[in-house]
């Protein structure tokens, strides 16, 4: 807990009964009394002391041995509040009809000014949010995954719909997958059909996934922006990629005509991220621009994807410009992981459980660095995140009383 | 607040610093070429002063001080146990791991507690020192054993903590608030060197008495109360004992937003306010979950798990779990051991031929990215599973297959001039390629780029065992 009334005088409460009686002798043997206790075996109930007599005798050149206190010496704790010169940017998703769009409502991430975490004093204005997933196509999933969705796995717009009436999604990310010109190459035409039908089954506002060629995703963007013309979609993604394709300026001036953001993808390279926030700076504001800085596996390298979060989130607090957009993970990935599907020896128990708790600590992980949206799948990851954000967004409960008793309850 | 005179951060001691307090005599003894170059790996956190071994004789005693003082972490390191299983406890440079890196490995205590049976607390202790999991080729362990008094009575407790002393080498956590009982736990066992949990406001003094004594470090435990945490600190320190480490509470639900609150100022505290006072390594307890009155034991496990997790990314130095579960284990190992590795070292491997066992002209080629990562995974598998094969390693800018593939890394081209570059076709006699599973997409492009046949692999390389058997040699 922060401490907002710090302890002025500690003072030392009476010893408890049983304990009185060894304090004396502890004491006495710390003392000079101990040549005489030496070789003894000192009773004091069912408490036996062994009495070492190994140890060499004290030299004769005594080292002067400061007074020992006998009562608390006072102490006060006021947590410091860091100033920081910067603040993430806010980007708003979704837009409602008095804004031109179609959507419910529109959500707002982004603005921290402080590290996350850190103090209940100063909380992120926007808690994170979570955007869960639909295909457009059949996709293998670890059985974890498919077994919750493979009754709405065909239909991108009931899946949708479960995703936000069952599992409380705050977006909805829709993959167009069958726009890859190396599986189904489905027209950009095709794909803005299948963003329409999310779009009127649900009112949350949509991510839209491209298949991550750069020049089919321009086509596909650049369609989906104008059949979706207002709705403040976030494109995922435009990367640098783009610019070799001479993509990244059309995608970019797409949003802007439309009314959408973008969110730029780099793999794991904080001078990239930089870089392809300046390209787009020069097309969009900073309030339409979305950071994905690559979520990888626990197990699978999550540790890059943390400390390059942390290191962007610092920097922007620190005043780094080109680096102070909102950041999204795909906490999904966790599922690469061999040990979130796999079928192991039962000593690592079921895989069951197994899986959903990696999505979640894959996640929980980033949410400490920072994140702003979580594009996640399992409904019991999602469930816990959202649990563990609204904790943290409450003030902090007072912790329950008796939490030491940990050490002596019988389990 | 208690500050601490300003003193040089790891990033900002230079080779030079430590240079000027060595012999300088460039014996060579310390393995390095030169004073200089020892002094270098120093302040990169590669090798300790004790690395040197002229420094540590008599005359240069003051040398020796001033450079312990000038390496000092500003979390202190604690030694817990004996012998090859001890543990260092804390010993933190920095507060963010990307600053330098993380030192010591958060050690993983599974508690134990006095009420058991003989058999019940033997298979425990068996199972906690023989939880283990290949990882990249490591295996990732348990680190320690808390004993709990649960039964409230001296002998009982003494004879589980004898019992299971002599049953592992593990080092052991003493867990009671009740200075009697404690001694009788820790008198046997003092040669071991445990850590005793815990000194409250209520018994330091009692606690304190038994760590001088027996020379044990000794928790401070002060739940939800900073300034009471440094007040006792400060009297302890007063009283003579140094190696501590403090307490915060960890309280799991409710109240993990506010732990992970003071785990996280207490940190900051030690590093942006030199608060000397709470430079003591961290512990904490997950297992305060088992507190919950709630009956399923699988949603215990799972808070007791996330509780765990969030504590290693946010300071731990130390964790105390009930769960041997391994589903709620693998994660903590797993993540712990990535958590503290040099994020200094880059992400990728280099690229060309790497050959396994034997390989002839009919061995099976296989291809892979060089994140190291995937590499070391490919690597471990193949090595576990003892093929003879070559494994030709693409330059992906240090991304995974699926990243590589998405972000055109890994193309058809860039697998064609992979295999003309690594001249691999004059070693073999056939022209067979298997490529990762979740590179399955490129194989038709793949086969146009290069003439070579291509098996689309399975999609994670535990699978290459199996798939090789299935598929090697191909069908003419």
């Amino acid at each position: 807990m922060p401490e907002k009334n710090p302890r002025k005088e500690v003072k030392e409460s009476e010893p408890q009964a049983g304990q009185e009686a060894i304090s004396r002798i502890l004491a006495m043997l710390s003392g000079k009394e101990r040549l005489e206790l030496e070789n003894f075996s000192l009773e004091v109930g069912n408490l036996e002391l062994w009495i070492p007599t190994g140890s060499p005798a004290a030299p004769l050149s005594l080292p002067v041995i400061p007074q020992k206190p006998s009562t608390l010496l006072a102490e006060t704790f006021i947590p410091r509040t860091e100033e920081f010169a910067g603040r993430i940017h806010e980007v708003k998703l979704g837009e409602t009809r008095a804004g031109g769009g179609s959507r419910g409502k529109s959500v707002i991430i982004g603005g921290s000014t402080y590290p996350p975490f850190v103090s209940a004093d100063r909380p992120a204005p926007h808690p994170p949010i979570f955007a869960l997933d639909v295909f457009d196509m059949e996709v293998p999933l670890p059985r974890g995954l498919m077994e919750n969705v493979k009754d709405v796995a065909n239909d991108p717009a009931e899946w949708a719909k479960m995703n936000v009436k069952k599992y409380g999604a705050d977006m909805v990310t829709v993959h167009l997958m069958s726009t890859d010109p190396l599986i189904r190459d489905a027209s950009p035409a095709a794909a803005a059909r299948t963003v329409e039908e999310v779009l009127q089954a649900v009112d949350v506002p949509l991510i839209i996934g491209g298949c991550g060629d750069p020049k089919k995703d321009a086509q596909v963007f650049c369609k989906v922006a104008e059949v979706a013309d207002g709705e403040r979609l976030l494109l995922n993604s435009v990367t640098l990629g783009m610019t070799e394709t001479k993509t990244l300026d059309v995608v970019a001036r797409a949003a802007k005509e439309y009314n959408h953001a973008v969110l730029g993808f780099t793999g794991l390279e904080l001078n990239k991220a930089k870089e392809l926030n300046r390209r787009l700076y020069e097309y969009l504001p900073p309030e339409d621009i979305v950071m994905d800085l690559t979520t990888v596996a626990l197990g699978y390298g999550l540790e890059y994807s943390f400390t390059i979060h942390e290191r962007a989130r610092y920097a922007a607090l620190m005043g780094d410009t080109e680096l102070q957009q909102p950041t999204i993970s795909a906490s999904t990935n966790a599922w690469a992981a061999r040990e979130a599907w796999m079928k192991m020896d039962k000593k690592y128990g079921s895989r069951g459980l197994r899986g959903p708790l990696w999505e979640t600590i894959n996640a929980l992980t980033l949410l400490l660095a920072g994140v702003d949206i979580f594009m996640m799948m399992h409904p019991a990851a999602i469930r816990t995140c959202k649990d563990t954000i609204r904790m943290f967004a409450e003030k902090d409960a007072p912790a329950p009383d008796g939490i030491s008793r940990w050490a002596t309850m019988k389990i | 607040m208690t500050e601490r005179e300003p003193r040089k951060t790891i990033k900002e001691i230079s080779p030079i610093d430590v240079y000027k307090l060595l012999p300088k005599t460039n014996c060579k003894e310390c393995g390095e070429a030169n004073c200089m170059a020892f002094a270098s790996r120093v302040v990169n956190g590669e090798l300790a002063i004790d690395n040197c071994p002229p420094v540590t004789k008599e005359e240069y005693r003051a040398n020796l001080v001033k450079l312990s003082g000038l390496m000092a972490p500003p979390v202190r390191t604690v030694l817990v146990g004996t012998g090859d299983r001890a543990m260092k406890v804390g010993g933190k440079y920095v507060l963010y791991r990307h600053e330098f890196t993380y030192h010591n490995p958060t050690p993983i205590a599974i508690d134990v507690s006095d009420d058991l049976t003989d058999e019940e607390r033997d298979a425990r202790v068996k199972a906690i020192a023989e939880f283990s999991y290949n990882y990249i080729g490591r295996e990732l362990r348990l680190d320690a054993i808390a004993i709990r008094s649960t039964l409230h009575d001296p002998a009982a407790f003494a004879s589980a903590v004898n019992a299971i002393a002599a049953q592992t080498d593990l080092p052991l956590i003493l867990c009671t608030y009740d200075a009697a009982i404690m001694a009788a736990g820790v008198a046997h066992i003092r040669d071991r060197r445990p850590l005793l949990y815990a000194a409250t406001k209520d018994n330091w003094k009692e606690m304190a008495e038994l760590a001088l004594r027996y020379g044990c470090p000794l928790v401070v435990s002060a739940p939800h109360d900073v300034a009471l945490l440094k007040s006792l600190v400060k009297t302890l320190v007063a009283y003579g004992v140094t190696d501590l480490v403090l307490d915060p509470g960890t309280a799991v639900e409710p109240g993990l937003s506010g732990t992970v609150h003071t785990f996280s100022q207490i940190r900051r505290a030690v590093f942006v306010d030199n608060d000397a006072l709470l430079g003591y390594p961290l512990l904490g307890t997950p297992i305060t979950a088992w507190l919950s009155p709630e009956i399923s034991h699988e949603l215990i496990q799972w808070k007791e798990a996330c509780a765990a997790s969030m504590l290693l990314s946010r300071y731990a130095d130390l964790l105390i779990l009930h769960s041997l579960e391994g589903w709620v284990l693998l994660p903590q190992l797993i993540w712990r051991f990535n958590i503290y590795t040099d994020p200094r070292k880059p992400v990728s491997v280099d690229t060309g031929i790497r050959e396994f066992g034997s390989p002839k002209k009919d061995a099976p080629v296989l291809i892979t990215t060089n994140y190291a990562l995937t590499y070391f995974t490919v690597e471990s598998d193949i090595k576990s599973a003892g093929i003879d094969c070559f494994l030709i390693v693409v330059d992906t800018g240090g991304n995974s297959v699926e990243s590589a593939v998405a972000g055109r890394y890994l193309t058809a081209e860039t697998i064609a001039v992979a295999l003309k570059e690594t001249g691999i076709a004059d070693r073999i006699g056939h022209r067979h390629l298997i490529i990762p599973g979740l590179a399955a997409r490129l194989s038709g492009e793949t086969e146009e780029a290069s003439g070579w046949h291509i098996l689309v692999g399975p999609k994670d390389s535990s699978g290459i065992p199996a798939f090789l058997k299935a598929h090697w040699p191909p069908k003419k």
